[in-house]
């Protein structure tokens, strides 16, 4: 569904991609794991036309969206839940979904999606008229998927949802997740905690300094020594 | 709500009214009161709005008050239809200013540099023009042959009362329905975080650059009645930073990105202004720069009593839903 091929990226002088491959066949969870500053965040920004790539292609259902902007990526429905819950503080959680809904694909089903956002998230519905700056760090996340979710994706890449969260709630998003994709979301999901990303993932890469340095089945990685000592220290 | 609209409908019919018991002196306040609420209105949708900082609207005082004034004169061409090419004018500047930020992202306080930037250009260049009189200044006929040719924006004090009246009443429709409307949405997403706005698939520069525009055009006007309006133009008065600076104190003062915001700025403003420069008169105090200090020292007592502005303040006292979002 999605396919990078050789994406080289260019932060000024700095490089901060070179030679990036992935592919995340439909229906699937990809990961995508290294440490800060592989890149991951990078790859993700280059997918959703926030970078321009120096070379290579992307395709997305068969399109070749290399060098397109981020509105019309996202309207072809591929999303992104940014790093850091980029929710919009002083807006009511509503408001906040709504905006989700701006992107075309999705504007004229705003209503149906934002009640079956509320049946998804229920604690999203009982602080409907909060202000977004005022939720907890996990009802941020949620609603910042949610938000996501409101403009009908097909495929969503999750940068680091489990960023500053506690460890029950990190298993909630994770779960969260695994639910969307059962109902035929695709899924790239950046993560630094590499246990639990490759646990949930079909298959994932390595990435190691702007490079791919490992792919394969997730079971396989997580077999790996290179992996296990690095990422799982064993 | 019902309460609002009783108000806004008795104070809209005080001031059509009010002019049977004004004086020259006082039509001239209120003209004044209008125009910056207008003008403040348009710098409102770039600033409240869009989250733009815009330090350098009296480009497109002066360039509408140029474009309208050089047609007129040169020309014949009359204002109502001279201000098309004004606006026009102005949006392309706009959209140069724009551009060049967008384009290379320049943002918040460096944004505001580079439209000072541009209105200091306007000003030196149109200082050096001379088909529009250079620094001697542009002077716009006044004879009894054209007087009251209301289509050449010729009239007296009431005329331009009720034209400053309609020119308010229209920005705050115009505010009013672009808020509301999906490119409003936009703006907010973009104004909040303009970053998390790309996220979600907004076409922030897009956004952007149209509230430049829908600014510039709405500004060219307020251009055009200031040169009909006084008749003289000077290139050193009319893009002078001071005057950019006089357009954005009305919607801060009175609340940025909300409504009536820039209306009750210029309500408190201009009177202020006013009202100092009778009081240094009477006292006879004749050092330059005393009312400037008073000034300054109101607005500081004004800010500090609202910090958010004077209309959100009103607006929770009255119970009105009308805050900033």
């Amino acid at each position: 569904m999605l396919r990078v091929e050789a994406l080289d990226l260019d932060h000024g002088d700095a490089r901060a991609l070179t030679g990036v491959s992935i592919e995340a066949p439909r229906g699937e969870i990809v990961a995508i794991v290294g440490a800060n500053g592989a890149g991951k965040t990078s790859l993700i920004r280059a997918i959703a036309g926030m970078h321009k790539p120096t070379a290579g292609r992307i395709l997305f259902k068969d399109v070749d969206i290399t060098g397109w902007s981020s509105d019309r990526v996202c309207d072809l429905g591929l999303g992104q839940v940014a790093e850091g819950r980029q929710v919009f503080p002083t807006l009511s959680v509503r408001d906040n979904l709504l905006m989700g809904a701006m992107v075309p694909r999705a504007r004229a089903r705003r209503v149906a999606n934002l009640e079956r956002m509320y049946a998804m998230f229920s604690r999203l519905r009982e602080r409907d008229r909060q202000l977004a700056g005022t939720l907890s760090g996990g009802e941020q996340q949620m609603l910042a998927i949610a938000r996501c979710l409101m403009s009908e994706p097909e495929l969503v890449m999750f940068d680091e949802p489990s960023l500053g969260l506690s460890p029950a709630l990190v298993l909630q998003v994770l779960d969260i997740i695994r639910t969307l994709n059962r109902e035929g979301l695709t899924c790239l999901l950046v993560e630094q905690n590499v246990v639990a990303s490759l646990k949930l993932a079909s298959s994932a890469y390595v990435l190691e300094n702007g490079v791919i340095a490992l792919a394969g089945a997730s079971a396989d990685l997580m077999a790996d020594d290179r992996v296990r000592k690095a990422y799982m220290g064993i | 709500m019902k309460k609002a609209e009783v108000v806004a409908i008795v104070a809209l019919l005080a001031l059509l009214v009010a002019p049977l018991a004004m004086d020259r002196y006082l039509l001239s306040v209120f003209v004044l009161v209008f125009w910056a609420a207008y003008a403040g209105q348009a710098w409102n949708v770039m600033m409240g709005f869009a989250g733009l900082l815009s330090l350098g609207h009296s480009l497109y005082v002066g360039l509408g008050a140029y474009a309208a004034a050089a047609l007129f004169v040169h020309f014949g061409i009359s204002p109502l239809l001279g201000l098309f090419p004004a606006m026009a004018l102005c949006m392309i500047a706009g959209v140069v200013v724009g551009w060049l930020g967008f384009r290379f992202r320049i943002e918040g306080v460096y944004f505001a540099l580079l439209t000072i930037a541009f209105a200091e250009v306007a000003r030196i260049g149109f200082d050096h023009l001379t088909w529009t009189g250079a620094a001697g200044g542009f002077f716009l006929p006044v004879s009894r042959e054209t007087a009251g040719q209301w289509w050449n924006l010729r009239g007296g004090p009431l005329f331009f009362y009720y034209l400053s009246l309609g020119m308010a009443l229209a920005a705050l429709g115009i505010c009013w329905a672009l808020r509301r409307s999906r490119l409003g949405h936009q703006w907010l997403a973009t104004r909040e975080d303009a970053e998390a706005a790309r996220a979600i698939g907004i076409n922030v520069t897009r956004a952007r650059i149209v509230a430049v525009l829908i600014s510039a055009a709405m500004t060219s006007l307020a251009g055009v009645f200031y040169a009909f309006y006084y008749n003289n133009l000077f290139a050193a008065q009319i893009f002078d930073m001071s005057r950019s600076i006089d357009i954005v104190l009305a919607p801060i003062v009175g609340g940025i990105g909300t409504l009536f915001g820039p209306i009750i700025g210029a309500l408190i403003l201009i009177p202020l202004g006013e009202l100092l420069t009778e009081a240094t008169r009477a006292l006879g105090i004749n050092a330059p720069g005393v009312k400037a200090i008073f000034y300054g020292l109101g607005l500081m007592v004004i800010i500090a009593l609202a910090p958010g502005g004077v209309w959100p303040a009103i607006a929770r006292r009255l119970g009105i839903g009308e805050g900033r979002r």
